[in-house]
């Protein structure tokens, strides 16, 4: 296999312009190009100026990442566009919400595992808990598999948010 | 907010720079601040308000088209012809769907156009109103940005905004949707200050950086078997970058190939020019491409069309594009080094680099290059034998050029062989005079953007080069035409087929030509005459001369029917899934050289 066909995650962070449609814009250029949404958050982060960061993880050649990259800079409504992994140890968090119902033993291990992953209890009754866990990707993803093989389980996360380390700031506004 | 604006207020306000007006009169202020002369629409409901005001207004004339595709490929050729933004006005729902096809046309091929829609009033919005489409919904990927206005007071900002995105960088179509409250209420518009807050959200780099001409400098010095490689983007950044193309053909010496968009930016008649490149360009054209040690890009994308199969793509040499949309570079071919800029300024600074390090051409390889392309050359790949009996497509056209040379003519096409053949034989000496959908492939594009180009130049030589079939795609615009007296000249290539069709049909599925006759065709010269205007025919090759003569001579428009060889296919050609040096010359090629399975699957 070439460089050129190894897929690589990355995680790319843009700041926007908070206005109509520009979620679909930035969405319509992955499904319109055929790129890969892994996750995708969006939320307020400047409120005086009106600024949303949206954080997409997304996979592809290091041909399609520089392309993924091209394509969102050139967006009208886009300040700035900054990839995370590029960047080197970026921290990496998402949250999840799990609901299991179980009794008996598998309640007690249930409650064992969310203790090991510093899961917090948001909810419980006789024979459910709502756990809230956060973490990377994949711990989020350990704990769920964990939670599903012990009872039935409905799951709400939210998709990765991601932060370079260390004193720079990534993402400007125009 | 709609507010109320008694005449004591008007006039207070216009004193320290701001005038209460209605949306639709601040939308008609804004394009007449922006050089806004001609617009190209079509009425309805939703955008009377516009229509009334521009009623009154007398400094923008508006062309009523018959269909609002045309109006876009109108603003289009209007665009490519002048330089400037084409401005396209369509009501809501029906009148937005129409101009898809031209918004997604502009896109591809990178044409600075603003498109105007109606929308129904804000509250009305997706209530499935009368005339209520998703407009900035469904233009949303055939436009390079695209607005809807909820509030009057940044209308006047948008518009600002809406001409600085279309015109700056790579240029697009831009869509601005206009709810009828929004029309007719009543907002603040400011005399001043609006042109620069309008630039700052969108500032593409076009100055490029200075280590990487260093780089291609240093590159450039090596090149033994060099190709310039140019595309609409010369085209698109101006006059100049010709001018500046020239020059750097001039100081080096080396073979120059054009694509089908960047056509017109060095003369055909330079003795450095091989000719267009790609899947019908010039044997010599692509097979330098495929043998040069050092390509550079100027302002083409690489387009499939021109590469062929990327794997078998020009294997031996170092390529350095230049082009001023990032998302261009590396997108289907890797370069070795990439220039971010606008053509004009990257062929300054790289001619000035040049002579900095006092850059010479190495004679001796280079007189071996040329010797080899001129062997290359000798293969004559565009002969053809006109004959007797019927005229050749080839033939028509060539001397439609040669019998047109001393004026300064402007050429559309349609999409099809004829397209194709244009290209081959019709020769620009001068940018901005052919203008063809190249990216899209639109049929029914020549007909309105002749007419667009004709608005643009009263004065000058238009000809539509049209296939008949293409040509019925939005022959209503014949009707526009003879309104406002645009003496267009449709010079129809009528070989009674989708002749592109045919040609694909033959070449690939075994001669079996499924719905690619042209049945039931018109008498074009009948057709003419119901518009008013001159229809001419030519049946055999000792009319030709004569219909051509007499269709320059004529001072209105004209259809000129020119009946061609049915059966006539466009050589050379790459076919799908080849490479450049596995072109086909002509039919005895095509029986030896069976499309790979592969090739089969591309467009
Ligand atoms: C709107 C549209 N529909 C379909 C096509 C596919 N197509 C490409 S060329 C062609 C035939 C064009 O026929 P004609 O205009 O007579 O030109 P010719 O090839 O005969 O010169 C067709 C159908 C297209 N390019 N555009
Ligand atoms: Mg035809």
């Amino acid at each position: 296999m070439s460089i050129n066909e190894i897929i690589e995650r990355h995680i790319i962070s843009v700041l926007v312009d908070d206005e109509p449609g520009v979620l679909a814009r930035v969405i319509g250029l992955f499904s319109g190009r055929g790129y890969n949404i892994e996750s995708l958050t969006v939320a307020e982060v400047e409120w005086s100026r009106g600024l949303s960061r949206i954080s997409i993880v997304t996979s592809g050649t290091p041909m399609v990442i520089e392309q993924i990259k091209a394509q969102l800079s050139r967006l009208v409504p886009i300040h700035s566009v900054c990839d995370l992994t590029e960047m080197g140890a970026a921290i990496e968090r998402e949250l999840a919400l799990v609901k299991i119902i179980n009794d008996g033993d598998n309640r007690i291990e249930a409650l064992r595992i969310a203790d090991t992953f510093r899961a917090r209890t948001l909810d419980s009754t006789l024979d459910s808990f709502v756990f809230e866990v956060t973490g990377n990707s994949s711990k989020v993803a350990a704990f769920i598999d964990l939670m599903q093989s012990l009872g039935d389980v409905e799951i709400a996360r939210t998709g990765v948010s991601a932060i370079s380390r260390g004193n720079r700031i990534d993402l400007t506004a125009k | 907010m709609a507010k109320s604006a008694p005449t004591d207020r008007k006039q207070a306000a216009s004193e320290n720079g701001v005038l209460a007006l209605a949306g639709a009169e601040i939308l008609l202020k804004t394009l007449e601040d922006e050089g806004v002369e001609v617009i190209f629409g079509y009425p309805g409901g939703a955008v009377l308000p516009i229509y009334d005001a521009l009623f009154k207004n007398n400094k923008i004339r508006h062309i009523l088209v018959r269909h609002e595709q045309a109006a876009v490929h109108a603003a289009e050729g209007y665009a490519r012809s002048t330089g400037k933004v084409g401005v396209v006005l369509v009501t809501s729902g029906p009148g937005a769907t129409n101009a898809v096809t031209g918004l997604t046309d502009a896109l591809m091929d990178s044409v600075p156009v603003v498109c105007l829609t109606g929308q129904v009033p804000t509250h009305l919005i997706g209530n499935d109103a009368f005339q209520e489409a998703d407009t900035t919904g469904i233009t949303r990927a055939c436009t390079k940005h695209n607005y809807l206005v909820k509030d009057g007071d940044v209308l006047q900002q948008t518009v600002a905004e809406a001409f600085h995105v279309a015109r700056s960088g790579r240029p697009g179509p831009v869509l601005i949707d206009l709810p009828k409250d929004i029309l007719m209420g009543e907002y603040d518009y400011k005399t001043v200050g609006v042109a620069a807050v309008a630039k700052q959200r969108y500032v593409p780099q076009t100055r490029p950086d200075a280590e990487a001409i260093k780089a291609a400098v240093a590159m450039l010095k090596r090149a033994e078997r060099p190709i310039i490689y140019g595309g609409g983007g010369i085209i698109n950044s101006g006059p100049k970058a010709s001018a500046l193309l020239q020059q750097l053909v001039d100081m080096t010496g080396w073979p120059t190939t054009l694509t089908l968009m960047g056509l017109g930016a060095l003369p055909a008649s330079d003795k450095h020019f091989l000719g267009m490149l790609g899947m019908h360009g010039t044997y010599e054209a692509n097979w330098a491409m495929h043998d040069c040690d050092i390509m550079l890009n100027i302002g083409a994308r690489f387009d499939d069309r021109v590469t062929g199969r990327i794997s078998g793509f020009s294997p031996k040499s170092e390529k350095i594009h230049i082009d001023i949309d990032p998302s261009s570079v590396n997108k289907n071919v890797k370069v070795d080094l990439s220039i971010i800029g606008d053509a004009t300024t990257v062929l300054e600074m790289l001619i000035a680099e040049m002579k900095v390090q006092s850059f010479a051409p190495h004679e001796a390889s280079l007189t071996k290059w040329w010797k080899q392309i001129k062997s290359w050359q000798k293969i004559n790949c565009l002969g053809f034998d006109q004959g007797a009996d019927v005229i050749k497509p080839q033939h028509a056209i060539k001397r439609l050029c040669e019998m047109t040379q001393d004026r300064d003519s402007y050429v559309t096409t349609e999409v099809g062989q004829h397209q194709m053949w244009a290209a081959q034989y019709f020769d620009f000496e001068k940018p901005n005079r052919w203008m063809t959908s190249g990216g899209l492939g639109t049929m029914g594009y020549g007909l309105p953007a002749a007419l667009g180009v004709q608005v643009a130049h009263p004065d000058a030589l238009v000809i539509d080069i049209a296939g008949e079939a293409s040509f019925m795609m939005n022959m209503q615009e014949l009707s526009t035409l003879a309104q406002y007296s645009l003496p267009v000249k449709m010079f129809i290539i009528n070989n009674e087929w989708m002749g592109m069709v045919r040609q694909w049909q033959e070449l690939i599925h075994g001669g079996r030509y499924s719905e690619s006759y042209s049945a039931s065709l018109p008498d074009f010269r009948k057709l003419a005459d119901t518009f008013g205007m001159v229809g001419l025919v030519a049946e055999k090759p000792d009319d030709l001369d004569g219909v051509i003569t007499e269709m320059l001579a004529t001072p209105g428009p004209v259809i000129a029917d020119i009946r061609v060889a049915k059966e006539e296919n466009c050589f050379p050609m790459i076919p799908s899934g080849a490479a450049h040096n596995e072109m086909l010359l002509g039919p005895a090629d095509q029986a030896a050289k069976p499309i790979s399975e592969e090739g089969m699957v591309l467009v």
